[in-house]
């Protein structure tokens, strides 16, 4: 059996926290991350970028309509995801039209935070670490 | 600055930075090197001859500034070194430079900042801030607006286009219809607010109709779509009647009552062309409607001798084009013109009836006339009242107040005329 967990906070509380406690909760969340690559149980799993970086793409009578913001409505629930490589974010609200529900519901466009520098960053830092 | 390059700067500024975008990526930095580009200007040409080709020489020494600024900035900041490396040397390859690349970053800039995934009122402020160069205290000013409420608008959007990736495209064909609708919406709502400001005091911000007749005139010569052409025709014919609009006291004359000798022949010439050219096109919208509309007005002699039919029957192509009540509202009026006032009343009340004017001062006061004009005068006073309580525009509200005196003063309903 697969789950989603779905992580839901406040995102302005992000912004007010230390930079040293920041820190320390990422250093957690690729420490989770970590335990379950190893014990088998991580199959996909990203961080997104706050609501203001949001769009949301529906499609009604044929036509995509884009407005910013994640504005599902209140009688829209999460239904499922895809997990999208695309170009920029035009190519990006071309495939989410696409997708079937886009039809009666809506679909929100969130990019993804890129870690690899960071993670090149901790790397390097752990490999030294432990050798 | 000397006058030659500040001139330059006023008709080049604008390209430059559409261009220096596409080549650093970014607007803030391309803001930054387009600065640097004309202050180098004022310091070297007066001594050193203006080159060649002016435009090419400030985006490649933009650019090089920004080049230059990045790698000594990313002494201090390590990701920044590699920003500066993607851009490669200081040098532009002279490709980048050719006159219709930087025609199309111009369209590029437009598309960009009026793209759909960002907030409607900060696509307006981007637009007049990128493109037409207002800067954020004037847009501010023009759309009653704190300064700083506007800065941060203009931050999240850039922020935006950043984080979520809106790149610098001129949309594709498939993108197109939306994408243009965003733009030519964008620019219609900038002409309005300048032509009838939506509240406050004054009835028009010119330098706002101004901007958005220049976009609209931009937007035409870089893209030939017929609904470009058909709004430019619209916002031509409805500036062309600004000077008879309002009296020497700012207070509101209604199209039937305009002294018609005092409209400008050359924006209406010019209008007019617009529209047949977009109407042959047969791929025309709204805009090229409501521009047909407003041609006949603009061409008949008088209220009277105006082809109300014809306007009827371009009415009803709009409403089926474009359904909405306010076209509803105006298809009507049009048929009291044709048909006589109980025409247009039964279809006014219709309208109101299904509620989606009832909060619509335009929608009551035209009632009103109409019901003056039936001789019903309790009625007319009734909806005259009702639209004064709800219009925002202080030139309006005047306006209603006339009415409502001289009605009150002809005294032939004051028996009939319910005590508010």
């Amino acid at each position: 059996m697969r789950y989603l967990c779905l992580i839901y906070e406040n995102e302005k509380a992000w912004e007010s926290l230390p930079p040293s406690e920041a820190e320390a909760i990422m250093g957690e969340y690729f420490g989770f991350t970590e335990q379950i690559r190893g014990n088998g149980k991580f199959v996909a799993g990203e961080a997104l970028q706050p609501t203001p970086t949001a769009t949301t793409v529906r499609v009604r009578n044929g036509k995509i309509s884009t407005t910013d913001g994640p504005f599902a409505e209140t009688k829209e629930q999460l239904g499922g995801f895809y997990l999208i490589e695309a170009k920029d974010l035009n190519d990006a609200i071309q495939v989410a039209s696409k997708i079937p529900s886009a039809r009666v519901g809506s679909i929100e466009v969130r990019p993804v935070i890129d870690f690899s520098q960071e993670m090149e960053k901790r790397e390097q830092e752990g490999a030294g670490a432990s050798v | 600055m000397s006058d030659p390059i500040e001139e330059l700067f006023r008709t080049e500024s604008r390209r430059v930075l559409a261009t220096l975008i596409r080549l650093l990526g970014d607007f803030d930095l391309a803001e930054e090197a387009m600065q640097e580009a004309f202050t180098t200007a004022v310091e070297r040409w007066p001594t050193e001859g203006t080159p060649k080709n002016p435009r090419a020489w400030l985006v490649s020494t933009g650019r090089f500034k920004a080049i230059d600024q990045l790698r000594r900035r990313a002494r201090f900041d390590a990701s920044l070194a590699a920003v500066a490396d993607r851009l490669g040397n200081g040098v532009t390859p002279p490709h980048e430079l050719d006159d219709d690349r930087l025609e199309d970053d111009r369209l590029r800039l437009i598309f960009t900042c009026c793209h759909p995934a960002l907030q409607p009122d900060a696509q307006i402020a981007l637009t007049l801030r990128e493109v037409c160069g207002l800067t954020t205290e004037e847009i501010a000013r023009a759309f009653l607006t704190p300064a700083p409420t506007l800065a941060q608008r203009i931050v999240r959007a850039k922020a935006k286009i950043k984080a979520a990736r809106i790149p610098y495209h001129i949309p594709s064909r498939a993108e197109l219809p939306e994408r243009l609708a965003t733009v030519l919406h964008v620019i219609y709502l900038v002409f309005n607010e300048g032509y009838s400001a939506s509240s406050g005091g004054s009835l028009t911000r010119l330098e706002l109709s101004v901007e958005a007749i220049r976009l609209g005139r931009l937007l035409t010569e870089l893209l030939p779509e017929p609904e470009a052409a058909g709004l430019l025709a619209l916002m031509l014919l409805h500036e062309s009647r600004r000077a008879s609009r309002t009296t020497a006291d700012g207070e509101l004359v209604l199209l039937d009552d305009q002294d018609r000798s005092s409209w400008n022949r050359e924006l209406i010439a010019e209008g007019v062309t617009l529209v047949e050219r977009a109407l042959r096109s047969r791929n025309f919208g709204p805009y090229t409607l409501q521009a047909a509309i407003a041609a006949v007005h603009a061409e008949a002699p008088s209220a009277a001798d105006t082809d109300w039919a014809e306007i009827v029957g371009l009415y009803d192509v709009l409403r089926k084009a474009d359904p909405s009540p306010v076209i509803e509202l105006n298809r009507a009026a049009a048929v009291a013109m044709r048909d006589g006032p109980e025409n247009g009343l039964v279809l006014i009340d219709g309208i109101l009836a299904r509620g989606e004017l009832a909060d619509y001062a335009v929608a009551h006061s035209t009632r009103a006339e109409l019901c003056r004009r039936l001789g019903r005068t309790a009625d007319a006073v009734d909806s005259y009242r009702r639209a004064h309580a709800l219009t925002r525009q202080e030139a309006q509200r005047r306006f209603i107040d006339r009415k409502l005196g001289a009605l009150l003063e002809a005294g032939d309903g004051t028996n009939h005329v319910p005590r508010h």
